[in-house]
Parts: structure tokens; C-alpha cells; sequence
């Protein structure tokens, strides 16, 4: 399994998600300027502050020259995670629903937090704890809907996963901490499972992220 | 050669006295221009010439154990095993933080960033020393919130995790709050880069930002000077920061060294280009032009002597090699990082200013950089309290009472509001995070891991200067043991008031001869430091704050790494140390109202230094330990508890105020199977209440207390 990792100016958590993917497949780095993908089997587009995000997180990210070819790899159902940043950036393309607000406490919050997985049955989460203890940290992660559009995705089992109760720390409109689209190959989430890979370093309910999307291309 | 009147004038508002413009005229044979002034005044600051404070600054052990750079480079480093090298080194942007705190305390995070990636080591961490008045004061709770926010913005934005810190709340920072701001790189030993220019006919290059009249005059306005009344004016004098033109640029700096390309990097700091353009000269032995029509301007009417002192952010020099320029041209274009070619290396050992071909000023080092007078200071010890009698907050004498007002104590309550604003993880090297262990551990490429803290007590050190210094860098090797690390360098930032004054001098010269003392007697060389003076304002100096930073390295696995939480239900309680706690300049003493003591208890560092050896061997074994620090006994085991969501009950022969409350170093509680604990058991882990002596507390109580500060983040 070929991991492509984009790296925009401002990203940060781009060579965690690297380590991350290295422990169940190949990575292969991907720059935000170029309009190649290089043979990547699945895209990670990471945490952090691209292009300084001093407009809307994630607003000129999907301007990239990299996001034509990850939108056009997502709309042939290849697998494309966006976590944090990247999550923000994939719903600023349209590749997902919804939006990502400012925190209600309107601060930065970093913070290990216990997520639901709602959904195990995704390319993401087929190899995932039922529970799952991953860190956050953002500003802008309080995921948003219109009510109607947020009952079509939990009809339709598109909300992935959700922070357990008394664990939201962000406001976001029904606990939700994670999606994937309609067809199911592209998700974003705001925790960062890339920061769970290592017990050394916290926890590693995060792998079983990374190792359900390289399972499911075997 | 007599200056002149005006010139004297025109000095003074530089912030020079009229002894260091005679020396000037006298050593220059004539009378400098105003860019010359300009950038006089600067080099010859508090900030940039340590002018007070080098002389006692020599007296420290800067030699020997695992050091690689010492004093006198952007940062210090040390040798970590394995040809891996720590960086670090801790700055104040106090001043700057007091009257715009956000950018203020951002640009302090900025601008120790710049000095760790400047000698070649990739940031991987920072930690922040920050002291505000109480937090019942409207200003103070605005400060903190800012500098605080400050402070994540920028750490946030560039992927450096903010691993630690530590604050304190006292009245004499009211009006002058403390922001140190500590950064952590990591290279190959062989890759750290020095700052020295060499070879004429080497380019000085300038990356980064273009330039504008931020921050001008920051270090002799700012830095070198009491606050007064007039603060509001000087806004003007702070940097806005920018942390995603620095993320580029440390991307592109890392990458220029990597692919060995420069012959030296330097950041620009205090005074921008003025000050760091003759410092690498001055190191290399060489001279600089600099053609001031060259340097990319914000607005296009800057005045000369602006250029050279701005102090805008986000911007580093290099120099050179004319044969390697274009490669370092396509980098910076790669990193979308502006670089301009403003000057050359020269063999003049002098530093000139050009505006294209017109020669604006023409400076030689030895008097730029050398030239600046050295003071002794004139030390008095004060005959009379120098601080007021803080205000008296506890009444009870009823033991719950009294650890319940500890822990709400802002000096005390748990920091998780502050720590949870800054990105703790970025990076994958933390293995202990904020306030899960004494000291925050961080792994390392070789498969072992090392550890950092920070801390100073300001009113132990206002009581007493040299003891309340030594016991500073004895609690930083206590946070350290608790880890199970043993310290290998330390820096430090001694932030104190006008040392003209001579009970300021008299701070100043017993806490440097205390940071020798301690020093020298743990084995380990100071790697660097910064000194902050001038930190008063209407209503007299700061306490006196040495603020000290340990970096060590971990004796056992890194999965061994302590915590200070109880780990298990049934474990034993021990202390460990020649522990002798009393009441004076503690934070009970101060709830209480209680004056400074006028000295602290002697304490014999030779035995506490073999507890900490005792703890890093339990640590090491598996144990969990914690030092016993502000508020005493009671306070550490209810931490313990609190941590570990589990009681205690603890057995104590003296139940004495002094006992359950007093302060002093060299104190332990080490917990773990009864039959593997060193020291002297006390107590036993379990149940959800903490019962010692005649306390009985449940722990939801415990937390509630605890989470004091959570109220000042609404």
C-alpha cells in the first residue's frame, strides 16, 4: 500500500503521518505544487496551518495545484483521509459535507479525548477499536450541518465517529468527529490518529486507522 | 575630542548615557552620523551588551561535561549520545509582552525559535517561564490570557510542540509581567553551525520578510529601560509575528544547511541588523558592507537608520559562497522564501553602510561590539524590606481548610487550562506531556529520550537571592529525578530589576553566585542565558527571577520515563530526602500574608543531590515519584492522588503546620510495591480520599480546589 502525504506550505503534522503510514505501507511525499500523485495508492492530507490559514482554515488549500489531482483521484474512489487541517481543506473542495466552525470556547484546544466508532464497516475503520483514545488539537473543529443535512448522514452512515459523551471539545453539532461522503472512500476527522501509533507516545488507537486502509488495497 | 551638546541630547533620547557618547566620540575620533547613533545606542544597550551583567556572567562554569556550544552563539548544545546534539537556550520578551502581550509573547516564541534553527537544529520543542500580578487584577488576567494565546499561536502554527512551562501569580509583576520563552532543537553534532562571517567576497544574503518600522528601537526602548506611565506610546516598538513565514523559513533554513550551503546563519533579533550583521562579523574577525537599497522594504520611504534597526520579524542573514548562490536562490524559491543579496564580506573589520553608492555611516567593530563599557555593579545589601507584605487571603487554621486554599492557590492549581491552548504533541516525540510528570520527556532519534524543566520561585529568591537561586536549579534536577534523568546543561534567564540600583545589584550578584554554586556543584556547564534588567515600574522592581531551564538525560528505557500520579491501588508511600521543610516564603506564608523572610534555611546540596540520585534509581526501576515543592507535603500527595484518580492515606509522626505545608528542597514521595521503595514509608495508595494526619478530604473535593485556574479562561 502506497501512502501519498501531501505537504502544503504551513503543514505540521505532515511527517507524523508519515511515521504513521510507514508502520503499514510504503509513503511516498507529496508537494503541494506539484500536480502528481506519484503512484499513490491512498492520500493523506494532514494537520496543521497550510498557507497559514490566516483566511478560512483550509480555504486556499483546495486551490493547490495537488487538490486537482487528489479531487480527480477521489472522484475515481480512491482513498483520500483528511485529518484536521486536511479534514477542513476536503470540506472547503467540496469532496465532503459540511464545515468546521471556531471551537464554542473559542480557543485552541489540545487534548486526549475517547471517540465512538460509529461506523466500522468504512476502508477506514474496518481494522478500528470500538473506542478509540486520540488526541485533538485545533482552533476551527466544531463540525457543522444544517439538521436535515446531519439526519440524511446518519441515515445514510456517513458519521464515522463521534466523541464519547462528556468528550466533545469543540461544540460540534452531535458529538461528530469524523465522516466520510456518499461513496465512502473519502474521510475526514478532526482527532489525530497519526498521534496514536505509539504507546510510548500516548496511544495506539490511531493505527488501526491507517491499517484498515492499507488492508482493504491488498 | 569633546561631543557636542546636541549629539549628547540626541543620545540620551537613544537611551545612552552621557559617559558611554564621550567614550564613543573618544573612540571614534569624531562624531558619529545618526545611523551611526542609531545603531550605536543598540549595540551598546543592556540588551545586546550585557553591559551590567558580563562581568558577574564570568563567573560561571560555562565548561566541560557533554557541552558542544557554550555561551556566546544563538543557542547552547549539548552532546545527547550517539553524535545526536540538544539544543536549547531561554529569552525574555518581557517588556514587549507587558505592553502588546498576543504579539509580544508570540514574537518571544519567534524569535527563540529562529535562535535554535540558526546553529543548523530543528525545533522540537518550547516551553515558557511566565510571571503575572494576581490574578484578581483585571490586567493581570488579561495578560495572561493574551500571552498565553500569543504564545500557541505562534507554537501552534509552526509544528513546535509547547511541552512545559510553568507560572507563577505575584504583586510585584503587576505591572511588569515576565514571558521567558525556552526552545529545544536537535542535530547531528557535526551539522551545528556557528555564526562567525568569513571569507571576503562572500555575500551576505537576507532571508525571509521584507522590512518595516516594526519594532524599531525594540531593544533600548524597550528591553533597556523601567516601564512607565507611557507604555501605550510605545506599541509601536513590538514586533507583529508572522508563524507561517517562519515555518517557511525554518523549512528553508534547515534545507540550505542540510544541503551545506551557507558559511554561517544568524537570526535577526533585537535590532534587527544592526545587531546581528556586526555580530558575525566580529565573530569571524571580518568586516561587512551592507547596501541598505538592497534590503526589500515594507514602505518605501524608510529612513536609513530604520532599515538598520528594524526589528520586523521572520527574517535570518547568511553568508554566502558567491559559486553556491543560485543553488541557495532555487531553495528559497522552492520554500516561496524571499532572498536578497544586501552585502559582502569584507577584510575591513569594520561595518559600512550603503545607500547604492552613497556611504552612510562606517563603524569599526572594535568599537561597535568591543567598545561598549563593562560596569561593576555597586551591590548593597537592602537594610529594609524592599517588597510590600502581600495581601493576607486564608484566616483558618483547620488543616482541610488551609490544602484546600493551596490548591486553589493560583501558584498551585492545576495548569491543564493553560497547557491544553498549546499543541503538546506535533513532532511524535513526547513522551510525557504537561502535567503528567515532573519534567516533560521528549524520545530521541537513538532510541533514548531526554528530559527538560523550568523553574524559578521568585519570592524564595526575594527572600534570599543566592539560596533561593540555588534551590531553582536544585528543583529543576529534582523535576529532572523525578523523570529519572540526570541533568547534562543548563541555561538560564536571570530576569531582574534596575541594576543601577544597588539592592538590585545586590539580587543580581548573590543569585549569579548562587547559579555558579549550584552549578558547579551538580557537574554541569551553563550552555548560555539571557539577563532581562530594568524589569520595574512606578511601583518598584519584580521579585528578583532567575528563571532556570535543566535539560537531562534518561538513565533507563524511555518507556520507563516517571510519573508523578500513584500507579496502583495497595501501593506504598515513601519519602525519600533530607527534607526540612519550614514556613517561611512559603505559599502558605504568603495566603497569610506573611512578610518576607530576610533569609532561607541553609540546605546541604551534597545530600540532596544524593536523593535525587536515589529517586532517578527508583524511577528507573519502575516506580512513580514526585518532588515535593509549593505548598509543601500535603499538596504533592494530594497532586499525586489527583493524577492518579486514587487516595491516599499517609501516617506522618509530626503533623505540625510546617510539616504537612513547609517548603524546602531535597523532598520526595516515591510510591510503587512497599518491599522496592527506598526512603521512609509514610502511607499507603487507595479509596477516593486523601487522609493525612488530621486531614481527611475526598478527592472530588481535592479537584475541585484544584481546577482554580480553569475560571480565569471562561
Amino acid at each position: 500500500m502506497k501512502f501519498g502525504v501531501i505537504t502544503f506550505p504551513g503543514s505540521c503534522d505532515d511527517r507524523d503521518a508519515q511515521l504513521a503510514a510507514a508502520r503499514v505501507g510504503e509513503v511516498v511525499p507529496l508537494w503541494h505544487a506539484d500536480h502528481d500523485l506519484q503512484g499513490a495508492e491512498a492520500v493523506i492530507v494532514p494537520g496543521g496551518f497550510s498557507y497559514g490559514d490566516y483566511l478560512r482554515a483550509g480555504a486556499i488549500a483546495r486551490f493547490a495545484p495537488i487538490m486537482t489531482e487528489v479531487v480527480e483521484f477521489a472522484r475515481a474512489g480512491g482513498p483520500v483521509m483528511g485529518i484536521c487541517n486536511g479534514f477542513q481543506v476536503l470540506c472547503e473542495a467540496r469532496l465532503l459535507p459540511g464545515a468546521l466552525l471556531t471551537n464554542t470556547s473559542l480557543r485552541f484546544v489540545c487534548r486526549q479525548v475517547t471517540l465512538a466508532l460509529v461506523n466500522p464497516n468504512t476502508t477506514f475503520t474496518r481494522a478500528a477499536k470500538a473506542r478509540l483514545s486520540i488526541p485533538v488539537k485545533h482552533t476551527t473543529g466544531r463540525f457543522y450541518a444544517p439538521p436535515a443535512e446531519l439526519d440524511r448522514l446518519e441515515a445514510a452512515d456517513q458519521v464515522v465517529l463521534r466523541y464519547a459523551p462528556g468528550h466533545n471539545p469543540n461544540g460540534a453539532a452531535r458529538d461528530i468527529a469524523g465522516i466520510v461522503n456518499e461513496a465512502g472512500n473519502v474521510f475526514g476527522l478532526m482527532p489525530h490518529p497519526e498521534h496514536a501509533v505509539d504507546p510510548l507516545t500516548g496511544s495506539e488507537d490511531g493505527l488501526g486507522i491507517f491499517a484498515s486502509i492499507a488492508g482493504g488495497c491488498r | 575630542m569633546v561631543a557636542s551638546s546636541a549629539l549628547h541630547e540626541a543620545a540620551r533620547a537613544l537611551g545612552l548615557s552621557d559617559f558611554e557618547t564621550s567614550r564613543i566620540v573618544e573612540l571614534l575620533g569624531r562624531e558619529p552620523n545618526e545611523v551611526e547613533l542609531a545603531m550605536l545606542s543598540l549595540l551598546w544597550s543592556e540588551h545586546c551588551a550585557y553591559k551590567h551583567s558580563k562581568l558577574l556572567l564570568r563567573t560561571l562554569p560555562t565548561e566541560g561535561g557533554r557541552l558542544l556550544i557554550g555561551p556566546g552563539e544563538n543557542a547552547g548544545a549539548i552532546d545527547v549520545g550517539d553524535g545526536w546534539a540538544v539544543a536549547f537556550k531561554v529569552e525574555s520578551h518581557n517588556h514587549p509582552s507587558a505592553v502588546e502581550p498576543f504579539q509580544g509573547a508570540a514574537t518571544g516564541v519567534g524569535g527563540i525559535l529562529r535562535d535554535i534553527f540558526a546553529i543548523g537544529a530543528r525545533p522540537i520543542a518550547s516551553l515558557d517561564s511566565l510571571r503575572f500580578g494576581e490574578p484578581t487584577s483585571e490586567r493581570s488576567r488579561y495578560l495572561l490570557d493574551r500571552c498565553v494565546a500569543g504564545i500557541g499561536h505562534y507554537g501552534n502554527s509552526i509544528g513546535v510542540p509547547t511541552i512545559g512551562g510553568e507560572v507563577y501569580f505575584e504583586a510585584p509583576y503587576e505591572q511588569n509581567c515576565l514571558v521567558n520563552a525556552m526552545s529545544i532543537g536537535l542535530a547531528r553534532a557535526e551539522r551545528l553551525i556557528r555564526s562567525a562571517a568569513a571569507g571576503p567576497g562572500n555575500l551576505l544574503v537576507l532571508l525571509g520578510a521584507s522590512t518595516g518600522r516594526d519594532g524599531i528601537g525594540g531593544a533600548s526602548v524597550l528591553a533597556s529601560a523601567e516601564l512607565g506611565e507611557s507604555d501605550e506610546a510605545k506599541r509601536p516598538s513590538v514586533q507583529v509575528g508572522d508563524p507561517f513565514a517562519e515555518k517557511k523559513l525554518m523549512e528553508c533554513s534547515l534545507e540550505l544547511l542540510e544541503r551545506d550551503l551557507l558559511v554561517a546563519l544568524q537570526d535577526l533579533g533585537a535590532a534587527g541588523l544592526t545587531s546581528s550583521v556586526p555580530e558575525m562579523a566580529a565573530k569571524g574577525g571580518v568586516g561587512i558592507d551592507i547596501d541598505l537599497d538592497a534590503v526589500p522594504l515594507r514602505e518605501a520611504d524608510m529612513e536609513p537608520f530604520e532599515i538598520m534597526v528594524s526589528e520586523s520579524q521572520e527574517r535570518m542573514a547568511a553568508i554566502v559562497e558567491p559559486a553556491k548562490l543560485d543553488a541557495v536562490l532555487a531553495v528559497c524559491a522552492h520554500w516561496e522564501t524571499s532572498a536578497s543579496i544586501i552585502g559582502a564580506v569584507t577584510e575591513t573589520r569594520h561595518i559600512r553602510v550603503f545607500r547604492g553608492a552613497e556611504l552612510l555611516g562606517d563603524l569599526p567593530l572594535d568599537v561597535l561590539v568591543d567598545g561598549c563599557p563593562l560596569y561593576e555593579l555597586e551591590p548593597e545589601r537592602p537594610i529594609e524590606p524592599i517588597y510590600p507584605t502581600p495581601a493576607r487571603v486564608l484566616d483558618s487554621t483547620d488543616p482541610n481548610e488551609i490544602l484546600l486554599a493551596l490548591l486553589a492557590s493560583p501558584n498551585i492549581a492545576d495548569r491543564t487550562p493553560l497547557f491544553e491552548q498549546y499543541d503538546c504533541i506535533v513532532q511524535s516525540r513526547t513522551i510525557r506531556r504537561s502535567g503528567t510528570a515532573d519534567a516533560a520527556v521528549l524520545a530521541l532519534p537513538n532510541g533514548r529520550a531526554f528530559a527538560v524543566a523550568i523553574d524559578c520561585n521568585g519570592r524564595r529568591a526575594a527572600a534570599d537571592p543566592y539560596r533561593g537561586t540555588v534551590e531553582a536549579v536544585l528543583e529543576c534536577a529534582a523535576n529532572l529525578a523525578c523523570v529519572g534523568a540526570r541533568p547534562l546543561g543548563v541555561t538560564n534567564n536571570l530576569n531582574f530589576g534596575n541594576p543601577e540600583k544597588p539592592h538590585i545589584a545586590w539580587q543580581l550578584t548573590e543569585s549569579v553566585r548562587g547559579l555558579g554554586d549550584a552549578c558547579r556543584a551538580l557537574a554541569i556547564p551553563v550552555t548560555g542565558g539571557n539577563v532581562s534588567l530594568y524589569n520595574e515600574g512606578a511601583e518598584g522592581p519584580i521579585y528578583p527571577t532567575p528563571v532556570v531551564s535543566l535539560v537531562g538525560e534518561l538513565l533507563a528505557e524511555p518507556a520507563l520515563a516517571g510519573r508523578l500520579a500513584f500507579a496502583s491501588e495497595g501501593d506504598a508511600i515513601a519519602l525519600v530526602g533530607p527534607f526540612e521543610p519550614s514556613l517561611g516564603a512559603s505559599e502558605l506564608a504568603k495566603l497569610r500574608g506573611e512578610p518576607l523572610p530576610d533569609r532561607l534555611p541553609a540546605c546541604d546540596i551534597a545530600s540532596v543531590l544524593e536523593a535525587h540520585a536515589t529517586v532517578i534509581a527508583a524511577v528507573s526501576a519502575g516506580l512513580r515519584a514526585h518532588d515535593i515543592a509549593e505548598g509543601g507535603l500535603a499538596v504533592a500527595l494530594a497532586e499525586c492522588c489527583l493524577a492518579a484518580g486514587l487516595g491516599a492515606t499517609v501516617e506522618l509522626e509530626a503533623v505540625a503546620e510546617a510539616a504537612l505545608f513547609g517548603e524546602a528542597p531535597g523532598g520526595f514521595i516515591v510510591s510503587g510495591p512497599r518491599e522496592q521503595l527506598p526512603g521512609r514509608i509514610i502511607g499507603t495508595v487507595g479509596g477516593a480520599r486523601l487522609r493525612i494526619g488530621p486531614i481527611d478530604l475526598p478527592l472530588d473535593r481535592l479537584r475541585e480546589a484544584h481546577a482554580a485556574l480553569a475560571a480565569l479562561f471562561d
